[in-house]
């Protein structure tokens, strides 16, 4: 205190470590960089801005690499510099990696929606990147401030990404429907955020935790429900019951690409976000989120499971349906070990395993999109029966399709899929949750039937003969999604100690 | 037999596991040249009958070189970490228990390849099918070859694709539901099985392991009473649906009935044998008392299956009951399991080494029996037993008359059929007899009465059992080819048994043979390693 006091200067004026904040600031820096490209590029350069924003994406993964040496934290309190409001620990690496992995997946499979569907590309490239550089702020923020600000990041331009197929009246349905029931749920957490505020007189996480655990008698009350709304913005993200509902119809109506990229950065950016409001800011109150996380989680995956059972395979659209309720699924198999964390000795080693489960998720997911993508171009239903005979047309993209889709399921020879299961389950049996894990069991079995179902369909031989059916090629950037998802879900299935020891490190 | 030194057992093991499943991807890419054949189709299927001659190759030595002075002891032993994270160990070792179902696996395997070599399965692509049962060798022989909870769930699991392929794309009438129905009972066994496993491998005493053998020496110390119940109820379910156990076995008769003839050969054959090796290598020793508790209903369920098992035959052998040969061979092993588990019931050495006896000798019969009844189809296009007996000649002749009309192939089926009933001096004998021997007195603590009724219903089983095989015998192998005195009808005879049929099933009739004649050479083996696993067991 003594040398703040004799630099003024130092008290205001802070250092920001830029090495620490490039991924989320590359990200966003690309995203303006590509806006006003796009502004000046003639329209038969403009396909470029495509792969400058993979390359951003790139580059802004690349930065996290001279982060893994240790913690280094920025935007302290210059009064008091163990409190800050970002922070670079394992935890936030990893999910950033997650992000700008996926984002960069996504932004392949982008490639050849943007060119088909003729969408704007400057809007469409700078969404994407302003999204991803909201979702990879928010693992690293430590207040909650910078938590809603990240998270508003995120999602505001991933409404207007579900909503850019102008003359698409399901589209922009989908896109004000998204868009409204997320701004309730953000306004509630907004509103949690508050009461929060007003019980404890801070904004930083650690400090919250701190003064959570003596509130005043008379405030216990305010200070649970604060807890409990803080939640619902981000139960929102991660699609969880009752905040699930949006999902299908955003799916269905979104381009592809976008759908394949909510589907998985909306999830990291929402269980991040749940993770460091449950464990870093109210452990205290574990009394009060673990219960209801718990039950949310069930009710999430048994509700995503049981209407993805209900989708028949030759309605329109059934593929991404179908994709898009069992991913309401897995978010239920991410919360279990959010709410074991409650339960749990150590809660943050408690959480790797949804880190871990989410790897695996966002590779194996993306992966089923971008073979969907595909399928997408030369039937455009979409319909899990147009799937039939896929491997007699391609025979590697649908060998990667059987194997996202066992993945998903966690059958072997979907190895990296049934040991993220095994990690998550454990933490609940571990944490005494034995009914959760019985739900749990449930559900994967619920799960393995439609997944099977639709890997079932790849094999059998096609409806009409080869020769009828007009053969498109793989584009060449769905080539490099499928490959690269591929190649990381047989890498990970080979070797699950890659993705799984977040599971075991205590990331926060 | 012959010396090896460790680490060329320790290879020998991995190479059995790993084999099949380099193998599998094989099969998938095209051939290279040099080893196309004659076209793509047999090239694939003698790629299937190599690389499981080999694997059964590299098993023979491996038995050879198995130290039989002491198969109590975990040899051939390889222990790397896998996922660290999670615990998980690749831990491969065999040793009395684990030894002869590999074997048996690598050899019903290799027969059904060389089957299949010279008759292709009627249906798609052969290249497929070839992969999908290296797929299936391959988890089978890790499910027997592993000593990590985890790693056996995984092989446990890895079955399921490749069977449910097998069933839905090969099989017969209703094989979509089959298959479905056979993929989701034994998944949802499985993962309950999953729960007990985490619950014992978390729960274990000086912190988290799934290492076997480590699980197996704590022999449930630190685990509450409560805690052990119900990781064995959980871990018993799931295997008892694999196994399976009345009256969670109704996966079989349909998946059975509908699977190509070598689904069912591996199905009965080496993945039944998956559960109740689970039960003698898990749930015994390191939930002793879980399992203490829960003995008695799993030998009263066991009986159950025995007698209803049997009685179900009964029915299908009935003249105008529509029976099919099939699924009356599967009913049947829902018998011959019953016996199984009731050795494992008794918890006594002589119960569980009947198990382990039984086990065998059922895959080696059983195994036979559905070669038999596949070859049986090929020849009269059915194996509904009323249409058979019709068939056979005439109105009157009482039965399909196979005697007269492939006079081989009905010698075999009598074979098969008397070997199932359990005929001393043949394999099937020796192991329902030690089981009932050990229910006559079983593990202190249990119940004797209650063991001494089990044991004299499952006697009367044996009754029923030796029935419904005769009544078989009789409606299938007997009868007049042609009235005397008038011209051949058509169909009159039939092709007796080929070459490759002979070299596919003249190595089961013998092991069966074998086994019946010298139970020694079996026993010697697991008895040892069952005392390991039953410490503290003096019968």
């Amino acid at each position: 205190m003594n040398a703040l006091a004799q630099d003024p200067v130092r008290s205001v004026v802070q250092s920001v470590d830029w090495t620490a904040i490039a991924p989320p600031a590359l990200a966003a820096l690309g995203a303006l960089a590509v806006l006003v490209a796009d502004l000046f590029l003639p329209e038969r350069r403009k396909p470029l801005l495509g792969p400058v924003t993979v390359a951003v994406l790139a580059l802004a993964a690349l930065s996290l690499l001279p982060l893994r040496s240790g913690e280094r934290t920025t935007f302290c309190l210059t009064t008091d510099p163990a409190v800050c409001s970002y922070v670079a620990d394992p935890f936030a690496l990893a999910v950033q990696f997650l992000v700008l992995g996926a984002a960069l997946i996504a932004a392949l499979l982008s490639m050849t929606a943007v060119r088909d569907e003729a969408l704007p590309r400057g809007e469409y490239w700078f969404l994407l990147l302003a999204s991803a550089a909201g979702a990879a702020l928010l693992p690293a923020a430590r207040d909650l401030a910078t938590l809603i600000v990240a998270l508003e990041v995120a999602s505001l331009p991933s409404f207007a990404l579900v909503g850019l197929r102008r003359a698409d009246g399901r589209s922009s349905e989908a896109a004000l429907k998204f868009f409204l029931s997320s701004v309730t749920a953000t306004a509630v957490s907004l509103m949690g955020v508050s009461f929060v505020y007003a019980v404890t007189g801070s904004l930083h996480l650690d400090r919250i935790a701190e003064r959570l655990r003596e509130t005043a008698p008379g405030l216990e009350a305010l200070a649970a429900t604060g807890v409990a709304l803080t939640l619902v913005g981000f139960a929102f993200k991660t699609a969880a019951v009752p905040f699930h509902s949006w999902v299908p119809e955003t799916y269905v109506g979104a381009p592809l690409p976008v759908a394949a990229y909510l589907s998985v950065i909306g999830k990291a950016v929402g269980f991040s976000g749940l993770i460091l409001v449950t464990v870093e800011a109210f452990p205290s109150y574990g009394h009060v989120w673990g219960p209801a996380l718990a039950v949310l989680a069930a009710l999430t995956m048994t509700a995503g499971n049981a209407a993805a059972l209900r989708q028949r395979p030759e309605r329109p659209h059934s593929a991404v349906r179908l994709l898009a309720w069992s991913s309401v699924g897995q978010a239920g198999y991410l919360l279990v070990p959010i709410a074991a964390a409650a339960y749990a000795a150590e809660p943050g080693r408690a959480v790797g395993a949804t880190v871990a489960y989410a790897l695996m998720y966002a590779a194996v997911n993306l992966g089923a999109f971008a073979v969907a993508a595909h399928v997408g171009r030369s039937a455009a239903a979409n319909r899990i029966t147009d799937y039939r005979g896929l491997y007699a047309a391609h025979p590697p993209a649908a060998l990667a399709l059987a194997f996202f889709l066992l993945c998903l399921a966690g059958l072997p020879p979907g190895i990296i899929g049934l040991f993220a299961k095994v990690a998550v389950l454990s933490t609940a049996v571990d944490a005494g949750l034995g009914w959760l894990a019985a739900v749990m069991a449930v559900n994967v079995v619920i799960a393995l039937y439609y997944y099977l179902a639709w890997t079932a369909q790849i094999f059998r031989a096609p409806a009409q003969a080869p020769a009828a059916r007009a053969r498109v090629r793989v584009a060449a950037p769905l080539t490099a999604a499928i490959a690269l998802t591929g190649l990381l879900a047989v890498g990970l299935s080979g070797a699950p100690q890659l993705a799984l020891r977040f599971a075991a490190d205590v990331l926060l | 037999m012959i010396p090896l030194n460790d680490t060329a057992m320790r290879l020998l093991l991995a190479a059995v596991v790993v084999l099949p499943l380099l193998g599998a991807a094989a099969a998938l890419l095209p051939a290279p040249p040099g080893l196309r054949g004659r076209n793509p189709e047999q090239a694939v299927l003698r790629h299937g009958v190599t690389v499981t001659g080999a694997v059964l190759a590299a098993t023979a030595v491996l038995a050879l070189g198995f130290d039989h002075d002491r198969p109590g002891t975990v040899q051939a032993e390889t222990d790397i970490a896998w996922i660290p994270a999670l615990g998980v160990r690749v831990h491969l070792g065999t040793d009395g228990v684990s030894l002869p179902l590999l074997v048996l696996t690598a050899l019903l395997t290799f027969l059904c390849a060389l089957y299949s070599y010279h008759r292709p399965p009627g249906g798609p692509r052969p290249q497929a099918f070839v992969a999908l049962v290296l797929l299936l060798e391959a988890g089978t022989l890790a499910t027997f070859a592993v000593l990590d909870l985890m790693l056996f769930f995984l092989a446990f699991e890895t079955v399921l694709i490749p069977m449910y392929f097998l069933i839905a794309r090969w099989g017969g009438a209703g094989r979509e539901r089959a298959a479905w129905k056979f993929v989701l009972y034994t998944l949802l066994g499985s993962v309950v099985m999953l729960l007990g496993l985490l619950l014992v491998g978390l729960g274990a005493e000086g912190g988290p392991t799934f290492d076997m053998t480590a699980l197996a020496e704590d022999g449930g110390r630190g685990l509450t009473h409560t805690t052990q119940l119900v990781a064995a109820l959980a871990i018993g379910t799931g295997l008892a649906v694999k196994t399976p156990m009345w009256p969670l076995h109704s996966w079989l008769p349909d998946a059975h009935t509908a699977a190509p003839t070598v689904g069912s050969v591996l199905l009965a054959g080496v993945l039944l044998k998956m559960g109740t090796y689970g039960f003698v290598r898990i749930v015994l020793p390191v939930v002793p008392d879980g399992v203490h508790t829960l003995a008695p209903y799993l030998a009263a369920f066991a009986v159950t299956g025995i007698v209803y098992g049997s009685l179900a035959c009964l029915a299908l052998a009935r003249p105008g009951a529509g029976g099919d040969l099939k699924r009356l061979i599967a009913y049947s092993s829902v018998g011959h399991m019953g016996f199984v588990l009731l050795g494992v019931a008794t918890l006594t050495r002589t119960g569980v080494n009947g198990a382990l006896f039984a086990n065998i000798a059922h895959g080696l019969i059983t195994g036979l029996l559905f070669f038999l009844a596949g070859a049986v189809k090929d020849r009269t296009g059915t194996t509904d037993l009323d249409r058979l007996a019709l068939d056979g000649a005439g109105v009157h002749s009482g039965g399909a008359a196979l005697y007269g009309r492939a006079p081989r192939l009905g010698g075999l089926l009598a074979f098969g059929a008397v070997a199932s009933l359990g005929l001393p001096g043949l394999a099937g004998f020796w192991g329902e007899m030690l089981a009932l021997l050990g229910a006559y007195h079983p593990a202190d603590g249990l119940s004797r009465p209650a063991y001494l009724v089990f044991m004299a219903v499952a006697a009367l089983g044996t009754l029923l059992t030796a029935a419904y095989l005769l009544v078989v015998v009789r409606r299938v192998c007997t009868g007049t080819p042609s009235a005397p005195g008038t011209a051949p009808a058509p169909g009159a005879t039939l092709p007796d048994v080929r070459g490759h049929e002979f070299a596919a099933w003249i190595p089961l009739v013998v092991l069966t043979v074998l086994a019946g004649l010298w139970p020694a050479l079996l026993l010697g083996l697991t008895d040892p390693a069952v005392q390991n696993l039953l410490p503290g067991v003096s019968r």
